[in-house]
């Protein structure tokens, strides 16, 4: 099942990427950023799974002195922990941006923006 | 055919139909929703691949918090179009 | 046109990453890093039962602390941006059932939250999970009651004294441990018992707390823009 846990996280990514190169909505954008995110914290955890293991909490059922044979791999998933709380933050940001260009040119379409264009 | 192995394969193509319906769903209240599907059935996939700590947190933060930070923007920018009275226009890009 | 250059992108991109996805044949044991933390003397140098709690809070801390930091700058960032509106912002009624389970489950949810971060060394869950329930508690208040004030002052202490308290300790780990947020420098008790792990419970706590202020200080800053200009 990691196998398909990493084919759906590798086709999320290459949707975000299509949404985010396509749309014309700044908030349809930031919808595909946040897929781009969803997939590829989805090809980590599913690379860091080991065949028949465990979550990694030891407790009478996995005990202490067998726990490197039965557990998953804990450093992917923590630092997949870390990843989506600062993609949160990473969201928010994104959307109070849009909502000041929204103020400034009165509409969400990314073609109006032609400031830096040259 | 155990369960495991079931349950990835449904939530694996419930995840690529929501991501479908967040891109190409015209409605943006349907498509921020779809998003928070998304996140809520990685949560899921994450349960099944045994990380537990990092199910919780996607449950919590993607299915959660990012959907209602979204719709606040979305609520803002809505009122603010409806001053301008060219509101439906956005909607449809 | 246009999309066509964008769909030869993405074809480049996925011939790019198939080779990742075609040789991956799932992994049979632990790779290297993981099973060195997961040998039995490096599980009781730390003594927290769950693994990941370990990685987060003492091998990989000076990242979590790294992490901390960068979600503290977006908030301010946010703050910075979103500036207050003083106007008026009429809404709707809320019906009287939502108010009356928003008031009920408000406090079993900061309990929830509490509960999930002080037992993060020993069940699943830690700090970030607990600091996000109680954003959530926030945010049902914040749709039940939209008037009410929310005072954020004591959000922003909340959050400043939570950093510092976080980097004190792991300050003091390098002072009378063994380095940077070590956390044998209180007892590190019996495996799997409430005080187990040292100092891994009240530094997880306190991420938690200020994880948990945080987050609810961004989705306040994006409440307070909703009123009518």
């Amino acid at each position: 099942m990691e196998y398909i846990a990493l084919g759906t996280g590798m086709l999320v990514i290459l949707a975000g990427l299509w949404a985010i190169m396509t749309r014309k909505n700044l908030i349809r954008i930031i919808i595909g950023f946040s897929l781009f995110d969803t997939g590829i914290h989805l090809v980590l955890v599913a690379i860091s799974y080991v065949k028949g293991g465990t979550a990694p909490i030891l407790d009478s059922t996995v005990c202490i002195q067998d726990a490197a044979q039965r557990i998953v791999d804990p450093v992917p998933q923590a630092l997949v922990l870390t990843a989506i709380v600062i993609g949160l933050g990473v969201t928010a940001l994104m959307l109070a941006f849009a909502m000041k260009m929204h103020k400034e040119k009165g509409t969400l379409d990314i073609r109006s923006f032609k400031d830096l264009k040259w | 055919m155990n369960y495991l192995l079931i349950t990835s394969i449904f939530t694996g193509v419930i995840i690529l139909v929501f991501t479908f319906i967040a891109i190409y769903q015209k409605n943006m209240v349907a498509a921020i929703i779809s998003t928070g599907a998304v996140g809520l059935f990685a949560s899921l996939m994450y349960l099944v691949l045994a990380a537990p700590d990092v199910a919780m947190t996607e449950a919590a933060i993607g299915s959660g918090l990012s959907t209602f930070i979204f719709f606040y923007v979305l609520n803002r920018i809505r009122s603010t179009d409806k001053k301008k009275s060219d509101s439906v226009k956005n909607d449809q890009l | 046109m246009k999309n066509i250059f964008t769909l030869m992108i993405l074809v480049a991109f996925g011939i790019m990453i198939y080779p990742l996805v075609n040789s991956f044949k799932g992994n049979d044991k632990l790779p290297e890093l993981g099973n060195y933390y997961a040998q039995p003397e490096n599980v009781t140098k730390v003594n927290s039962a769950n693994l990941v709690t370990a990685v987060v809070v003492t091998y990989r801390g000076l990242d979590t602390l790294g992490e901390v930091s960068i979600l503290f700058l977006t908030a301010a960032i946010i703050a910075f941006f979103l500036k207050k509106q003083t106007g008026k912002h009429e809404v709707r009624e809320n019906s009287e059932i939502f108010t009356t389970a928003a008031k009920v489950l408000f406090p079993l949810m900061i309990i929830l939250g509490v509960y999930i971060f002080m037992n993060g060394h020993l069940t699943p869950g830690g700090g970030f999970q607990g600091g996000a329930v109680i954003a959530s508690a926030v945010i049902l208040m914040l749709l039940a009651f939209p008037e009410v004030p929310v005072n954020q002052k004591l959000l922003s202490y909340m959050e400043s004294i939570s950093g510092i308290v976080f980097v004190g300790l792991a300050a003091l780990g390098a002072l009378i441990g063994f380095g940077y947020l070590d956390n044998a420098i209180l007892p590190l008790g019996t495996f799997g018992k409430f005080l187990s792990a040292g100092a891994v419970p009240i530094i997880y706590s306190f991420v938690g707390l200020k994880v948990g202020a945080e987050l609810s200080n961004i989705l306040v800053e994006f409440k307070s823009v909703q009123s009518n200009e």
